[in-house]
């Protein structure tokens, strides 16, 4: 009995942990070409999976999704071209409060088009009941739908970073801006579209999740201090670093529950948030040397 | 100078368009509800209602000839702001009544605001701290918290369940069934093995659970409202919790069961009986207000009726029949509610008096349970 609870505990940490790390991923697309935090990015999910709910009432799922993505994407470059793009110079306190005041802003907005109810996809696979038991371990198949989802996003996002000439771009912009402008990149449009990657990864996210979380006009705001958690946690900019850390957590929030009261969850993700913060600002995979470096 | 004329000549058409509205004699009643925010799954359908009443009344002819102003103050569930209005609409507007707020928090606020303002005050929410001890000019017309947890417990005494764990959301509406749970439960000879409290925005709730199942219970209670209640209710079914799930009275509005989907099934929760409207026999004496302020709500906002309107409802019917009865004085309109009885509302049949500003009875909670993604009756 000891022993299924252990793994029972053991599977409940990593589907909390899977669900924050697909929120830090967008987290650390911005980051990675602008080098600032984009505090909109939990309404990026909530937008996503939203409209893919609306969509799924006429539409067959995948569809649904495709197209919520494809829109919350719409939304992402539109947000940077209105707001972000013409501002000369951005300092980061700035594009911080920009990001923070977007967020309000398209909370209401939701809230005024689907009102205040509660929504979700339907399972992709099978109801809300399913669950595979493996040696008295029980498991939702959306878990390992999320957990699928996310390891292609993370793959496909290394990938990017490291061999594609645009994601070389975008890293060369965070890392100095007025050095890649010389290079001849054009930085206003990588930012946007960071912005637009970082708006799809999270509406993706905001699809695969719903099922099990549910999505509300007001989600985005849990979520993304979660994800921002555990992008820090990593270390910012990494993504398959968000993943480890986004486990991390998830298990120490599940095994807190075992021990302590299921009140003090939430002190714990923020106490390793100011732990961290004090005493390895860079995160848990960053290097230090290179956080030295950056403006924050 | 012909654009000056234009001008001088627009304006007069529009006092004249606006001056009858003046002219006519109005009582303006005041609402503060929780139209959003996290409560808003309470203020959201009662202000629908009361627009809809008021709308109503008014194509009447108004109570009397007079027309009612209705005045609606959204807090969002924000307490200070619930304080600012009750002064704003007391001293600034001078209504003749407030109904509301939604939450109990809120009321507890405002209680000796309204008291000491002499403004009659239908409160919508549940606790009963809210007319125990009874406030001169204070009232509510939902069912008292304590009834729900009474109600729930008589129904685990005929199941047979002794041993329990308790799960509730870190709201003012968690935290106030927490307590009432843990004070009630020795009365009838329930024990609870585990009582825990989950944030209200959590996103999985599968250790929590996970916890109850390490413990040797029969049934779980849970106090809380939307995702959270459903979260519980899918992650109980799939690390294979097998017992009895039992909700507040939070739960009745048929969103969440279509929100919890198979994993709704079964759960077991107190209710008026609005929401097994159809199902009463033709005997049943709220049958005929029930199924009219269903097909009313129904058509006019294509949304499925709540018992939380059900709660507006009575509170708007039961100021206009008093206002009816003995005209627009504030002292006497008080001394009609206060002694009014036998009235056949949403929640139950309200019998007032000078110690009972509730006047509903433990009979006016049903059990009801989910089956086939519907309410229905228990034990039937």
């Amino acid at each position: 009995m000891i022993i299924e609870l252990f793994f029972q505990y053991l599977v409940a940490g990593i589907t909390y942990g899977i669900i924050y790390s697909t929120v830090a991923i967008g987290f650390n697309i911005i980051y990675n070409a602008t080098g600032i935090i984009n505090f909109a990015q939990g309404e990026f999910v909530m937008i996503g999976g939203m409209t893919a709910v609306t969509l799924n009432a006429f539409l067959p799922l995948p569809l649904a999704i495709i197209i919520a993505v494809i829109i919350t994407m719409v939304v992402g470059a539109l947000i940077d071209i209105i707001f972000i793009r013409w501002i000369v110079n951005p300092s980061v306190l700035r594009m911080i409060i920009i990001t923070i005041g977007l967020s309000i802003v398209i909370r209401e907005i939701a809230l005024h088009v689907w009102g205040d109810g509660v929504r979700a996809l339907p399972y992709f696979t099978g109801n809300e009941i399913t669950s595979l038991s493996i040696a008295g371990v029980h498991i939702s198949p959306q878990v390992l739908w999320v957990i699928g989802v996310c390891s292609v996003v993370v793959i496909a996002l290394n990938f990017f970073f490291s061999f594609t000439l645009v994601g070389r771009q975008m890293r060369a912009c965070a890392s100095n801006r007025n050095a890649a402008r010389l290079c001849g990149i054009n930085a206003k449009n990588i930012v946007t579209l960071s912005f637009v990657l970082s708006a799809g990864i999270g509406a993706l996210a905001g699809c695969v999740i719903s099922p099990i979380t549910y999505v509300q006009y007001d989600s985005g705001t849990g979520l993304a201090i979660k994800g921002f958690t555990v992008a820090i946690l990593g270390g910012l900019g990494n993504s398959m670093a968000a993943v480890a850390a986004g486990i991390i957590l998830g298990i120490l929030e599940s095994f807190s529950i075992w021990v302590l009261p299921a009140a003090y969850k939430d002190a714990i993700a923020i106490s390793i948030l100011l732990i961290i913060l004090f005493y390895r600002p860079s995160g848990l995979f960053g290097s230090r040397e290179v956080f030295r470096l950056k403006e924050f | 100078m012909k654009r000056l004329k234009l001008f001088v000549v627009s304006l007069f058409i529009l006092t004249m368009a606006v001056s009858p509205v003046f002219a006519a004699d109005t009582i303006k009643i005041g609402a503060i509800l929780a139209v959003t925010g996290p409560a808003s799954f309470l203020g959201s359908p009662e202000a629908k209602t009361l627009r809809m009443l008021t709308d109503e009344v008014n194509a009447g002819g108004g109570i009397n000839g007079e027309k009612i102003e209705l005045i609606i103050k959204d807090s969002g569930a924000n307490p200070e702001k619930a304080i600012s209005f009750a002064k704003q609409l007391i001293e600034e507007d001078k209504v003749f009544a407030i109904i509301g707020p939604s939450t109990s928090g809120e009321t507890m606020k405002i209680k000796n605001i309204a008291q000491e303002g002499k403004t009659i005050l239908l409160s919508c929410a549940a606790a009963e701290v809210i007319v125990n001890p009874v406030a001169k000019y204070v009232f509510k017309t939902p069912q008292k918290d304590s009834f729900a947890v009474k109600k729930i417990f008589m129904q685990m005494n005929k199941m047979g369940i002794k041993r329990i764990g308790v799960v509730t959301g870190n709201t003012g509406f968690g935290k106030a069934g927490k307590a009432q749970l843990a004070k009630i439960a020795p009365d009838y000879g329930i024990k609870i093995l585990v009582s825990e409290v989950y944030d209200k925005k959590a996103t999985d709730l599968t250790a929590v659970v996970t916890k109850l199942k390490s413990k040797d219970i029969q049934a779980v209670v849970n106090w809380s409202i939307v995702p959270a209640q459903s979260i519980v209710a899918k992650n109980m079914k799939q690390i294979g919790l097998n017992v009895p799930l039992f909700q507040s009275h939070g739960f009745g509005n048929i969103k969440y069961v279509k929100a919890a989907g198979a994993a709704a099934e079964g759960i077991i929760f107190p209710a008026g009986r609005l929401l097994v409207s159809d199902a009463l026999p033709k005997s049943n004496r709220q049958r005929a207000v029930l199924l009219k302020y269903k097909k009313d709500y129904e058509s006019k906002y294509h949304e499925a009726v709540s018992t939380f309107g059900g709660h507006a409802y009575d509170a708007f019917n039961i100021l206009v029949k008093a206002i009816r009865e003995v005209g627009p004085d504030r002292e006497k309109v008080r001394d009609a509610i206060e002694n009014m009885k036998d009235f056949v509302g949403t929640g139950g049949i309200f019998n007032f008096s000078p110690t009972d500003h509730n006047g509903l009875g433990m009979d006016s909670f049903d059990m009801l349970t989910v089956r086939n993604g519907r309410f229905v009756l228990l034990n039937k």
